[in-house]
């Protein structure tokens, strides 16, 4: 019943469109073009203005095809109540939907003084579907390619045989590669699932599909009518194993990528622990206090910008970055003075106390700050995402990633190129022989808990955009993290990154087949029987001693 | 610090008033609450019997951490896995008991698993509607994860830090595979729901008081089985193992035996802890397993003085009570004063209260041959 009609809608809309063609510039030069622009919609706004269903109909589908910016105005305006019409003068009129003067609708202007007796423009069923057709057909001729891929993309999960004359205008225009890719895409999709198209057209589709080789081309090749022709069925099919086949490259490749970043965030929790607990030989359970403090900082300074420097929101991380470092720094050197310093050589006490220090830290946080989730924001720069193939790859993590291997590269040039790390590794290495040779051990010591308590705290800078910032935020990290560096090996660096990669990356591949925490438990389970191996680690310091 | 040596075998003095005050209390708390009527000052209020009970499971849990940890050298930051285990035992015994009076009334299957469209009992649920396989389940089941555990950590001379780090690790990974739904242990609510217990319903007065009486009798009873061990030959060698442990390598001992016997039996009796806490709280979740309650327990220990057993018991019963006291009245300052606790502890009583006592009553001794002290403690 409503066939016919759409096939004449169809005609008509290509009529208009072919039309179009032969003015290709009126958009790209609105306000010289802004007359002939107007007049082009002037039939079109004549047939509104005759206040009759079909008229309006009519002229919703000239309207669909015309490029006149102004054409979807109408067409959103029609489908909102918003359109207006003066009976005596036949002049169309807009009401801008925040309210405001009217505008004309042929030109887009705002009228000065409103005329009397403005009747809305009647809508039935009808003339609401053609509307809403005609929307969908404006935004594929839309000017903003943005929009135009956004509705080639509703193309081809709607299927809508309708549009597809829109669809062949659209893409005899296009310019930008991309977007005339996914209109080709969009026009396939409705190809090959449509029974009257010729066979060879069909098949050129379906390798269109094929071609485009993600998981929504999966699903239309898996559900091509059953009306099908063989040879369409049998192009389907292997369509869909070569798809199947890169998807499960692709699907290993998003695992190792995801891997990557679980192990990046292993390892900003892990590197300062690798110089408390792995240079040092302190216990440090308070650790992950440390990184939630560091996550706890953003959330101060990102408050005091959004009140006081809000143009700075964009900055707000490197703002925090050196002062979460040097805060959970002093923090680190307040506790090692405080406690820790009374029990070296004895790291079963400082395991027990340095928990005790936890406990409180995560008190004073919820008392000061409340049990609840505190709300960090991304700067612009952190979010969004990309796609590489099939891989999609979010800013932040990839952001992540970058910063993980800097500070643990800065980390590793402070140790081994700077003179607090030469006394640092001569306390680790012969804490009397150091202090024999007049290195200050109690003050090294402060100051390399203080550094990994500062590393700890920029690593919480980082985690706050990816994990809830609660008081608990250091809780879960403080297992994986010492889970790395023993598996890593204590006391080296490298260790560390390679056991923090190894993990992150373990865990996502094992997670397809296991689950995500039993993939988890595998891995705990895993590194419990490692240690037995190689009670050192990976990377072992190679010494003399029977035992530590 | 093995308490003092003694020429009354396996007990000294501080245990014997330590046996006879748990004892008595064992019997006039049930007795307190049961007999005595309702205005009278020495009435026990049906909330504090299951509430002390629970302070007798932890008490007995300290013990058994106290022989790994004070006498063994060994800090195991997981033994709230065993305790668990002991625990899940008891809660799965306790479930089948509920039988069709369940929500779903299925005769056989416990209601989380109706829900979960379980079709038949899993066969390690088999044998739990038994009571004397639950108990024997509730010293097996924490003996086979601690023999396992324990033979390869000793084996290969993983010591110190790094074992007390896999002991965490060990428990972690109980609690995240507990949680799960598919495991068939009712996911991350638990067992809980009891009915009664060998017969009797579970909630009643005089069944509280006997299950009160019971960890009394199981205290006590753990006490002297770690006294025994540890007051023999084999609690000598261990404690040479705690203090040098390539030392008695060399010497000939097989150390990782030592210390794997000391585990298992400690592992067995923090799971009688957990098989007996199930009943008196009525509830046994995957939280037990979390690695911030096995630290807690270790604690406790500390508190009390390690390597004393009788302290350990002591910090179990001082600390609980605190934390009972402070999450009533300051529930903001409870994880303040637990932390300063382990800190203060750790910092200025290594040997704990009863250190503290020994100190304290050493001074008054010696001016004792002189004058004579006022109140001379009874403890």
């Amino acid at each position: 019943m409503t066939f016919p009609r759409r096939l004449l809608f169809a005609i008509a809309v290509l009529a208009v469109a072919a039309t179009s063609l032969f003015m290709p510039a009126a958009h790209a030069q609105a306000p010289a073009g802004q007359a002939a622009a107007a007049s082009d919609l002037a039939p079109a706004l004549a047939k509104i203005a005759a206040d009759s269903f079909s008229d309006t109909e009519a002229a919703l589908v000239a309207l669909s095809a015309s490029p006149n910016p102004q054409a979807g105005v109408i067409v959103a305006a029609l489908s909102e109540g918003r359109l207006l019409f003066d009976p005596a003068t036949k002049a169309v009129y807009v009401r801008p939907k925040a309210g405001g003067a009217l505008t004309d609708a042929a030109t887009g202007t705002a009228v000065a003084s409103e005329p009397a007796g403005l009747k809305p423009v009647r809508r039935n069923n009808r003339v609401r579907r053609a509307a809403e057709a005609a929307a969908g057909a404006l935004s594929l001729l839309s000017p903003d390619p943005a929009r135009r891929l956004e509705a080639a993309g509703a193309v081809f999960k709607s299927r809508d045989v309708t549009v597809l004359q829109t669809l062949n205008t659209a893409i005899n225009r296009e310019t930008v590669p991309q977007v005339r890719d996914a209109l080709m895409q969009a026009q396939a999709a409705i190809l090959m699932t449509t029974p009257g198209v010729g066979e060879p057209e069909r098949l050129a589709a379906v390798n269109l599909i094929v071609a485009r080789g993600d998981q929504e081309a999966l699903a239309l090749l898996a559900n091509l009518p059953a009306d099908a022709p063989a040879s369409l069925k049998a192009a389907a099919a292997a369509g869909v194993a070569k798809i199947n086949r890169s998807l499960a490259i692709w699907n290993v490749a998003q695992n190792v990528w995801y891997g990557l970043s679980l192990g990046s965030v292993l390892l900003l929790a892990a590197i300062g622990l690798a110089i408390t607990f792995g240079v040092m030989g302190v216990i440090n359970m308070a650790h992950g206090e440390m990184v939630m403090l560091g996550a706890y900082t953003t959330y101060v300074v990102q408050e005091f910008i959004r009140t006081s420097y809000p143009g700075l929101f964009g900055w707000s991380l490197a703002i925090t970055l050196p002062l979460a470092f040097l805060f959970t720094g002093v923090v680190g050197i307040i506790i090692e003075r405080t406690v820790i310093r009374f029990l070296y050589g004895r790291p079963l006490e400082t395991l027990l106390a340095t928990w005790g220090i936890s406990l409180m830290l995560q008190q004073a946080v919820r008392t000061v700050f409340g049990p609840t989730n505190k709300e960090v924001g991304a700067p612009s720069w952190m979010s969004g995402a990309f796609q590489v193939g099939q891989l999609s790859i979010t800013y932040n993590r990839l952001w992540i990633i970058v910063f993980s291997l800097l500070v643990f590269f800065a980390l590793l040039v402070v140790l081994k190129r700077t003179s607090l790390g030469l006394y640092v590794r001569a306390v680790t290495q012969n804490r009397r022989m150091a202090a024999a040779m007049g290195i200050r051990t109690g003050r090294i010591d402060a100051l390399t808990f203080g550094l990994g308590s500062g590393i700890a705290g920029i690593a919480g800078v980082a985690l706050s955009q990816i994990d809830n910032v609660s008081p608990n935020l250091g809780q879960g990290y403080i297992i994986d993290s010492f889970m790395v560096v023993v598996f890593g090996g204590v006391g080296n660096l490298w260790g560390t990154l390679v056991g923090a990669l190894t993990l992150g990356v373990a865990n996502k591949l094992l997670e397809p087949f296991a689950g995500a925490v039993l993939g988890k438990i595998a891995l705990l389970v895993f590194i419990i029987l490692f240690i037995q191996k190689r009670p050192r680690g990976l990377f072992a310091l190679k010494g003399r001693a029977v035992e530590s | 610090m093995s308490g003092n040596p003694s020429s009354l075998g396996i007990l000294d003095r501080r245990g014997a008033i330590f046996i006879v005050l748990v004892l008595a209390a064992g019997v006039l708390v049930p007795v307190g609450n049961l007999l005595v009527p309702a205005g009278s000052p020495f009435h026990i209020s049906d909330y504090l019997v299951p509430l002390l009970g629970k302070y007798l499971c932890y008490a007995l849990l300290a013990v058994a951490l106290d022989l790994v940890w004070g006498y063994c050298g060994v800090l195991s930051l997981g033994h709230g896995a065993f305790f668990a285990l002991g625990g899940y035992a008891m809660g799965m015994y306790l479930m089948r008991q509920i039988g069709p009076r369940g929500v779903y009334g299925n005769p056989v299957l416990p209601d989380f698993m109706v829900f979960l469209n379980y079709k038949e009992l899993p066969w390690f649920w088999l044998g739990f509607d038994w009571f004397p396989f639950a108990a024997l389940m509730v010293l097996v089941a924490p003996a086979i994860l601690a023999f396992a555990f324990g033979w390869f950590a000793f084996r290969s001379r993983v010591t110190g830090v790094y074992l007390s780090i896999i002991t965490q690790a060990m428990t972690f990974a109980l609690m995240l595979a507990f949680f799960r739904n598919d495991m068939g242990f009712g996911g991350n609510n638990g067992l809980t729901d009891f009915k009664d217990i060998v017969g009797f319903p579970i909630a009643s007065g005089s069944t509280r008081g006997v299950l009160f009486f019971l960890s009394a009798l199981a205290l006590v009873g753990g006490y002297l089985l770690c006294r025994a061990l540890v007051t023999s030959k084999y609690g000598k060698v261990l404690v040479a193992v705690r203090d040098a442990e390539s030392r008695t390598r060399f010497l000939g001992y097989r150390v990782a035996n030592y210390k794997l016997l000391a585990w298992v039996v400690s592992a067995m009796l923090a799971g009688v802890a957990g098989a007996l806490y199930v009943p008196q709280v009525g509830i046994i979740n995957p939280g037990e397993f979390a690695p911030a309650n096995s630290i807690e327990m270790v604690i406790w220990v500390a508190v009390g003085g390690r390597g004393t057993l009788v302290g350990a018991a002591l910090g179990a019963l001082i600390v609980n009570a605190g934390k009972t006291w402070f999450t009533g009245a300051l529930p903001e300052a409870w994880l303040f004063a637990l932390g300063a606790l382990f800190v203060v502890v750790t910092l200025f009583m290594p040997r704990g209260v009863i250190g503290l006592w020994g100190d304290f009553t050493a001074r008054l001794r010696k001016p004792a041959r002189g004058g004579v002290p006022a109140g001379k403690p009874a403890e």
